[in-house]
């Protein structure tokens, strides 16, 4: 059992780096603004460039494992991206990160909260934060695709995906599962080509 | 203390049914304010808008503050805990499994297909943020455009992919700066 790290089994180290593990994520749990997607830049910046823990396409894939398994995306990654860096005590010792801003943030605000989200200036600096996350999110997409779409055919479920994600109401289940699908049968029949 | 069990509980139930992102907790809050009495339709309204104009995932930000209502701090810390426990468990299962499997055939072949989807519902996303946020829904044609709002996502697009002394600067900072011009100019 890796959790044996967390009586300090492995001795300060093996400490040393789930406290980083911790400190990383409760970071961006406190830079995410306006939802799981806004947490992409911000993941982005401190797990992949600045602690180099995983890559661009690793976080295309838990994101893509993600939407299709219980939760909500911003615990799964950051359950995924514990679990790399140091087994089952990191992805428990991130996930916790990842969620405690909010619950002392909201606890301290729960008080006075209800009126708070009804003021004037909050709203507008709510606006003014949303329009700034769509081009944070156009970014880091950018990035994405960069390692995720490598020829034609991810050209073609990309753009399929993204009419069928905008334009219908089928279920992100449906789309993930219908484009692992066509994945492995893209694989498949080009392997027996090659 | 059955009280608590149970505060933990639905919330394992919402974590473990709802699939997706945070808003996909709606349908189950809703649900268990029906059955438990815990709080009501309207408080929950509140308590979306809340968790969206606070730091922090929202269906996280959902579960304490519903925890919070219902039984105090401890309430907080069960009901997020009850949500995230179901996840933290797939996770771990499917994280050990994918390592196996990472050489399989199959494997690859469905992550081939899975990258492109993925950065596709990301995208989708984006472009669900970009039409709330740079338009007004209910109007329509030119009247429709929020100019303000355009012209700063514009500027903002700029100084993150084409200025060099600003591309490398953290995300938060254009975030920060953001809210303080929404606030300035009455986004």
């Amino acid at each position: 059992m890796k959790t044996g790290t967390l009586c300090g089994a492995e001795g300060s180290d093996g400490l040393k780096e789930l406290w980083m593990l911790f400190i990383t994520f409760a970071k961006v749990g406190v830079m995410t603004f306006g939802g799981g997607y806004a947490m992409l830049p911000i993941l982005q910046r401190e797990v992949v460039e600045k602690k180099g823990w995983v890559s661009d396409e690793e976080l295309t894939d838990y994101f893509a494992v993600g939407q299709c398994t219980p939760g909500i995306i911003a615990v799964n990654t950051a359950t995924f991206v514990g679990q790399k860096q140091k087994g089952i005590a990191g992805g428990i010792v991130a996930t916790l990160g990842v969620v405690f801003p909010s619950l002392i943030i909201i606890t301290l605000l729960a008080k006075g909260i209800g009126r708070l989200s009804h003021l004037a200036w909050v709203q507008h600096a709510f606006a003014g934060i949303r329009a700034c996350v769509c081009v944070l999110i156009l970014n880091a997409v950018i990035k994405l695709g960069k390692g995720a779409i490598k020829d034609r055919w991810g050209v073609a479920i990309f753009l399929v995906i993204l009419a069928l994600s905008i334009g219908t109401t089928l279920s992100p289940v449906l789309l993930v599962l219908g484009a692992a699908a066509a994945g492995i049968l893209l694989h498949t029949l080009r392997g027996e080509k090659s | 203390m059955m009280f608590y069990l149970q505060l933990f509980f639905e919330f394992f139930k919402t974590g473990l049914f709802a699939v997706g992102g945070g808003m996909a907790t709606l349908p189950f809050l809703h649900d268990m304010a029906e059955r438990t009495g815990w709080f009501t339709a309207a408080q929950l309204t509140d308590m979306v808008a809340v968790s969206e104009s606070t730091p922090g995932p929202i269906g996280v930000n959902m579960a304490s503050y519903v925890g919070f209502t219902t039984a105090g701090i401890p309430g907080a810390v069960l009901a997020t805990l009850g949500l995230i426990t179901p996840s933290i468990i797939v996770i771990l299962v499917i994280a050990a499994f994918l390592r196996s499997f990472r050489e399989n055939r199959y494997v690859n072949g469905a992550f081939y297909g899975l990258r492109p989807a993925s950065t596709a519902m990301v995208a989708s996303a984006g472009i669900t943020v970009a039409a709330v946020s740079l338009f007004h829904p209910e109007m329509t044609g030119l009247a429709a455009v929020d100019w303000k709002a355009v012209a700063l996502a514009a500027v903002l697009l700029v100084l993150t992919r084409w200025v060099k002394p600003t591309k490398k600067l953290h995300p938060i900072v254009f975030i920060l700066a953001s809210a303080v011009i929404g606030v300035v100019f009455k986004f």
